[in-house]
């Protein structure tokens, strides 16, 4: 596959107007990401990975800057066209997992299909095949409520999934998990992405990520500190090691 | 990918009363709590039109006996044959109106900003505002339906009963079975707009805001 920026953002700024006060979260970010690379956005909390994730994503709008998704403008599109792009181009993961607590873990899945108009069959059969992929099989009747943390995370995982997406945008997305838990949805993420030739963004502050990141982008108090290679990384953890 | 991007979005109408189905079904206790209110407010309305029809019934039995006991329960009569609405019976169906209004509005107010965050979920995976507009709508008309059915059922027979007590008996049933009609249909009626009225604004709220803005809202 050829090395196309399948993401660039271009001095993009975001300002949050909190009754008195405007807080300046993102303060102009640069960033293109290629596909199909496993992206850490790393950096501590309040640094504005999530806010520059959710501009990444078409969740929010920045006050100023564009991003690109495959080199279209979002901030051109129209809400057709917005849901279009979340809907088949873009798979979300969320660290509160975020899925609809009246249904199923099969109908959690099938759902960003039935928007997609994929038929009932295809949909559900497509479903069974994501959840197995995840690991959850035998789990598709149960609601997110019968589920451990973990196993909520995978459905999001297979809901992220359930279109082929371009893109998956993953939030902070071992969280609210443990160790063990986290670790293992790493790998899961890291396996898909590798098998369904995804490019992976992820933004959060455990370095467990680190291990299977393509590339490490560090965002402090609103810039990008540093962009930093899988290769350079290791040279990194080398030396701490020895 | 413009071109396609209008035909690729869509939630078939189905698709659409299956889930607001569903969802009254999940959450069981909460849409019976928000029927209830439904129930309540519409037996309320139902309860005095209809409670107004029968003193009209009284009227046109012209019995006078009747029509003393109709004095005696505080109606005004007039000298024509109808009994125009006095002031006391405007208001009492001004208020229980209003009763019903805010009951109703309550209720679907408070169902639909506790899915703040389903709503924005929704719109991730590709939801557009009217798929989700039309999902809480249908749940509110099979919620204002059912519930301003049942309502005007328990209103119109608690009023029936009423009269049969306070008059000792139901010669005047015949005589305004289509008003009672009228004044049931036209209960039901208020009590599916005001639910839809009551689902509506929050919807379009939720539907409308970014999905970042609509998943951070405070549970």
């Amino acid at each position: 596959m050829p090395s196309k920026n399948i993401v660039r953002v271009s001095g993009v700024t975001k300002n949050f107007d909190l009754d008195k006060l405007v807080v300046k979260v993102l303060k102009g970010i640069d960033l293109t990401i290629e596909t199909g690379k496993y992206v850490s956005i790393m950096g501590p909390s309040g640094s504005g990975k999530s806010t520059l994730f959710n501009m990444i994503g078409g969740l929010d709008k920045p006050t100023s800057g564009k991003v690109f998704i495959d080199e279209v403008d979002i901030a051109q599109l129209d809400a057709y066209e917005l849901a279009w792009l979340r809907c088949r181009k873009i798979g979300y993961i969320f660290q509160t997992f975020n899925l609809i607590p009246v249904m199923t873990a099969l109908e959690n899945v099938t759902l960003p299909m039935t928007f997609a108009g994929v038929g009932t069959d295809a949909a559900i059969e497509k479903g069974m095949h994501l959840l197995d992929q995840v690991g959850l099989t035998g789990r598709q009747g149960h609601k997110p409520s019968e589920l451990s943390g973990g196993q909520q995370q995978r459905v999001a995982v297979a809901r992220a999934l359930a279109n082929s997406p371009a893109i998956i945008l993953a939030d902070e997305p071992t969280g609210n998990l443990d160790l063990t838990t986290g670790e293992e949805i790493i790998t899961l993420l890291k396996k898909l992405s590798v098998e369904e030739r995804v490019t992976v963004i992820s933004a959060t502050h455990d370095y467990k990520m680190l291990n299977v990141s393509d590339q490490v982008v560090w965002i402090r108090d609103g810039h990008v500190d540093k962009i930093q290679d899988r290769d350079e990384l290791e040279i990194q953890t080398g030396g701490l090691k020895a | 990918m413009k071109k396609k991007a209008k035909r690729l979005v869509e939630l078939p109408f189905s698709k659409s009363v299956r889930i607001a189905y569903q969802s009254i079904r999940a959450r069981f206790f909460r849409s019976l709590v928000t029927t209830s209110t439904l129930v309540l407010a519409v037996a309320f309305l139902c309860y005095s039109l209809i409670g107004f029809n029968i003193a009209q019934g009284i009227l046109l039995t012209g019995d006078p006996e009747l029509q003393q006991i109709l004095a005696q329960n505080g109606y005004d009569l007039e000298t024509g044959v109808t009994l125009k609405g006095s002031a006391k019976q405007r208001w009492i169906i001004i208020l229980s109106l209003l009763v019903c209004t805010v009951g109703i509005i309550n209720a679907q107010l408070m169902s639909v900003t506790e899915r703040f965050r389903e709503i924005g979920t929704m719109k991730c995976l590709g939801a557009l505002d009217r798929f989700v507009v039309r999902i809480f709508v249908i749940e509110a008309a099979m919620q204002g339906f059912t519930g301003s059915f049942l309502g005007a059922i328990v209103g119109g027979f608690t009023a029936i009963v009423s009269g049969l007590v306070t008059f000792n008996t139901l010669d005047f049933l015949p005589l305004i079975m289509d008003r009672i009609l009228v004044s049931s249909l036209l209960s039901i009626l208020v009590g599916m707009v005001l639910s839809l009225i009551g689902v509506l604004y929050p919807a379009f709220l939720a539907a409308s805001m970014q999905p970042v803005e609509a998943m951070r809202v405070e549970q």
